[in-house]
């Protein structure tokens, strides 16, 4: 039907004199929006299979491409817009689930973007990171709450397993399926060496990054892929992934269609086959059957690693994260509703949840409401966008954060926000081999450790500003913070003042 | 808006002598030293620590009470009496001194904690004064607990400290350990109560300095049942001690490897136990780190430590004479009390200097 028929979203707009037909972009281009007229020696390009990648755009020698938004338009309509519009045409073709990628984009508040960070002026020096020791060394994991000496008085190590990072950010989950073995690597290996860690996502761990253990934190979701003795014990952690923020409330699915040998060996099922995460985890149904899962890791690792327990951040959030608090649990990992994701089911992704900074204030102070902060470390996610991000989750009360669109980003992604189609140009979201090896581990792992480093040396500076020289006095301090065009409720709940007071 | 509404931050100069041997002395000593210190108060806070002064009361706890009208007494009496038995009550003696106006009624009282409510309470009866000392200032409209040790007593005014201690006659005390403080705070106070040393038992501190940590550790230690009603930084730093002092049971000198944490690069070249011992106090307790300058001296029964922030960025100077102990955030202060010293010097920053009575308690 003449309706399917959607104007695209994006034009590639081609300078012709600057074109030397080298046909780089139509090798580059998955998607094949571009193509070769060899009776006319001509470049054209089809504006409906383009991804907004910027792939060819950023290997074009001559810079002869250039991406631009069409102008395209339906009669103006404050609520019928040309988004809801071309929804409605393609599921009344499909009569499918609409599918999207990466974070909610839509215009909800972003509100680290509302909250200020303070300086000392006069009454408190600033101190100058350069020239003074300046830390970030962080630990996770529950803290003990009386201390124990032995016969001679001295103090006993009475502290539960923790994890150790050179600063409070860390790569979060990312499964071996929904990126690639090059991405994978070039996490492990920026966590090695930056002292942090990577988390494997519910993919598995692939043998050949058993090395990368001490930097890995391995996860147990609701189906299970991967799961063995071995990957348990080759970790640093375990994270039980009870939700994401992308898609709270339902399980994952990675399509048949990517799942190789190299995978299939993984996640441990047939070649070829779906990997259906169920929604729940079928041996959870409440908070005491947590805990039994919580013990059966500790168990099966003679409690020698911290236990992560990952929740989105839905509207119950600070009753739900008391309840982990208690069971158990040494760290708490909570991923906002701007969270990424390979592939998630739109209405989901852009619908449900709540945002990080919110979810982080209310479940802080509940857990200090009850006494119990130190039983368990915070980690927060979706999404942390810069160190500025980071500074403001630490004040407002996490232990640590998680980044991973800012990691992808950092690998080259674009956030055309393709990954469902499996077809990612830069290497990233894809199994298609000839598109792996376009991401170069070497080169993306020293991006990762700049981008960290960076991030380091910026934190340093805004806790130099506000005479704090060690993290751990930063954590929770949200007397650092002031809002801007915050109401009074807003306020409340992140625990702050507005600017002025 | 009064203190305690807001969080006030203020500059300072504070002293400290302690006599190792018990020997009480009078309180004239430690005017005349904070009183060389003038130029760093400005008028709006003094006060005093002293201990050893009650020494025919030393068995019971002595509240010293501020309030603000005869019905906030009342109602606080009626309190106390309910808790407690006490053993004598009067009020502070005073005298007129034309730079201390605005007294509010100043009353002390000699308790101890009635047997039948403290079997109750289920609670060990400093336990049970805390609770007491935090209902009356947080339920009590009007009335301010600023003292509630044994054998030991806070004076505290708006005022220079010179004039305050003049006020509390307190060179008609005598004891074996003053600690005294004078103010600088940015922005009016206008109670008396906002005044240092901070007090919980027997822990006082005076302090100089803003500390960048102020609200990660305010709340950490109301995570314990502390009510930080005064919203200064000091009032914070007086709750950690008693909390790990007494609570946690950590030790003076691991106390400072607490809240005033050695650096991680300074951990890792210790030998292994030590670097153990003290990778495990930051780790464990690493919300009770306390960044920003500071200098402090905790006065406590039967001791004294100054302390300094790990960067030492504010003064602090300490000397010895045969017995005596003194820290001051200035030489002169010491020097014009004894200029006669065995040894001076300046501890390091996190390094703190603690003195205790030789042969125990007072």
């Amino acid at each position: 039907m003449a309706v399917e028929y959607i104007y695209p979203d994006y034009e590639i707009v081609r300078d012709y004199d600057r074109c030397i037909v080298c046909r780089v972009c139509e090798r580059q281009c998955a998607n094949e929006a571009h193509e070769y007229l060899s009776d006319k020696n001509k470049m054209v390009a089809d504006n409906a299979k383009c991804v907004n990648c910027h792939r060819c755009v950023s290997l074009c020698p001559t810079r002869a491409l250039k991406i631009v938004k069409s102008d395209h338009t339906f009669k103006e309509n404050a609520n019928w817009t040309g988004k809801s519009i071309k929804e409605i045409y393609k599921q009344a073709g499909s009569g499918g689930v609409l599918l999207s990628s990466m974070g909610n984009p839509e215009n909800y508040p972003v509100y680290f973007d509302k909250i200020l960070l303070n300086a000392s002026q006069v009454t408190n020096p600033s101190i100058d990171p350069l020239r003074e020791p300046m830390e970030t060394r962080v630990y996770l994991g529950a803290k003990p709450e009386r201390i124990e000496r032995d016969e001679k008085g001295r103090l006993i190590n009475n502290l539960k397993p923790q994890l150790k990072l050179s600063m409070p950010v860390m790569f979060s989950a990312m499964s071996y399926g929904s990126i690639s073995y090059n991405a994978h690597e070039s996490l492990a290996r920026a966590a090695t060496e930056l002292g942090i860690l990577y988390n494997t996502g519910e993919g598995g761990l692939h043998e050949d990054f058993y090395k990368y253990g001490k930097n890995t934190i391995v996860q147990v979701a609701s189906g299970r892929f991967g799961v063995h003795k071995k990957y348990l014990e080759s970790s640093a952690a375990i994270e039980i992934k009870m939700g994401q923020g992308a898609k709270p409330g339902i399980g994952g699915h990675l399509p048949g269609t990517k799942v190789g040998e190299d995978i299939s060996k993984t996640r441990m099922i047939p070649v070829g086959t779906d990997a259906i995460s169920p929604a729940p985890h079928h041996d959870i149904y409440s908070i005491e059957d947590l805990r039994q899962l919580v013990y059966s890791l500790k168990e099966a690792t003679g409690y020698t690693k911290p236990v992560i327990v990952k929740i989105a951040a839905v509207h119950n959030v600070a009753l739900i994260a008391s309840g982990i608090a208690r069971s158990g649990a040494d760290i708490i990992a909570i991923d906002g509703f701007r969270g990424g994701t390979g592939a998630a089911p739109t209405r989901i992704r852009d619908h449900v949840g709540i945002p990080i900074e919110l979810a982080l204030a209310s479940v802080d102070q509940r857990l200090r409401d009850e006494g119990i902060r130190n039983n368990v470390s915070i980690v927060v996610a979706g999404s942390i966008r810069s160190s500025a991000d980071v500074v403001k989750a630490v004040a407002l009360g996490a232990d640590a954060v998680y980044i991973g669109t800012a990691a992808l980003i950092a690998l080259g992604c674009h956030l055309c926000r393709s990954c469902h189609t499996g077809k990612c140009n830069w290497g990233i979201a894809t199994q298609r081999e000839d598109l792996v090896k376009r991401l170069n581990p070497n080169l993306g792992y020293k991006r990762l450790v700049n981008l960290m480093n960076a991030w380091k040396h910026e934190i340093k500076e805004m806790m130099g500003g506000m005479g704090i020289n060690s993290i751990e006095s930063l954590k929770g301090n949200r007397l650092m913070l002031r809002g801007v065009g915050l109401n009074e409720k807003e306020l409340q709940i992140l625990g702050i003042k507005h600017a002025g007071e | 808006m009064r203190e305690g509404m807001f969080r006030n931050i203020s500059g300072c100069a504070i002293s400290g002598i302690f006599s190792k041997s018990g020997k009480r002395f009078s309180g004239k000593s430690i005017i005349d030293s904070i009183a060389v210190m003038h130029e760093r108060s400005n008028g709006l806070g003094g006060g005093f620590a002293a201990y050893g002064i009650y020494p025919e009361y030393k068995d019971y706890y002595a509240f010293h009470i501020f309030y603000e009208s005869k019905s906030a007494k009342k109602e606080c009496e009626e309190f106390i009496e309910e808790h407690f038995d006490i053993i004598n009550l009067s009020k502070i003696p005073t005298r007129k001194v034309p730079a201390i106006k605005d007294e509010p009624l100043i009353w002390r009282y000699f308790v101890t904690p009635l047997p039948t409510k403290l079997a109750d309470s289920q609670l060990d009866d400093k336990e049970f004064v805390v609770k007491c000392v935090f209902r009356i200032n947080t339920r009590i409209d009007g009335a301010y607990v600023f003292s509630s040790g044994k054998n030991m007593g806070v004076f505290k005014a708006v005022g220079f400290p010179e004039d305050v201690g003049r006020f509390y006659r307190l060179e008609e005390y005598e004891g074996y350990c003053f600690t005294a403080h004078g103010r600088y705070p940015t922005n009016t106070p206008g109670w008396w109560g906002g005044a240092h040393p901070f007090s919980l038992l027997d822990y006082t501190v005076v302090h100089n300095g803003e500390i960048s940590s102020y609200d990660a550790n305010r709340r950490t230690i109301e995570m314990y049942g502390y009510k930080c009603t005064l919203k200064t930084d000091t009032e914070v730093i007086a709750y950690i001690f008693d909390y790990l002092h007494r609570k946690i049971g950590l030790t003076l000198k691991e106390i400072c490897s607490v809240i005033a944490a050695p650096f991680w690069s300074t951990i890792e070249s210790k030998p292994q136990k030590e670097r153990e011992e003290l990778e495990y106090l930051r780790n464990a307790f690493a919300s009770l780190l306390i960044t920003g300058p500071f200098s402090i001296i905790v006065g406590f029964e039967g001791g004294m430590m100054a302390l300094n922030d790990r960067l030492k960025l504010r003064s602090m100077v300490c000397g010895e004479k045969d017995d005596m102990f003194y820290a001051a955030s200035e030489e002169a202060a010491i020097r014009v009390i004894q200029n006669d010293l065995d040894r001076i010097w300046s501890p390091r920053g996190g390094e703190g200097v603690i003195v205790t009575l030789e042969g125990g308690k007072a």
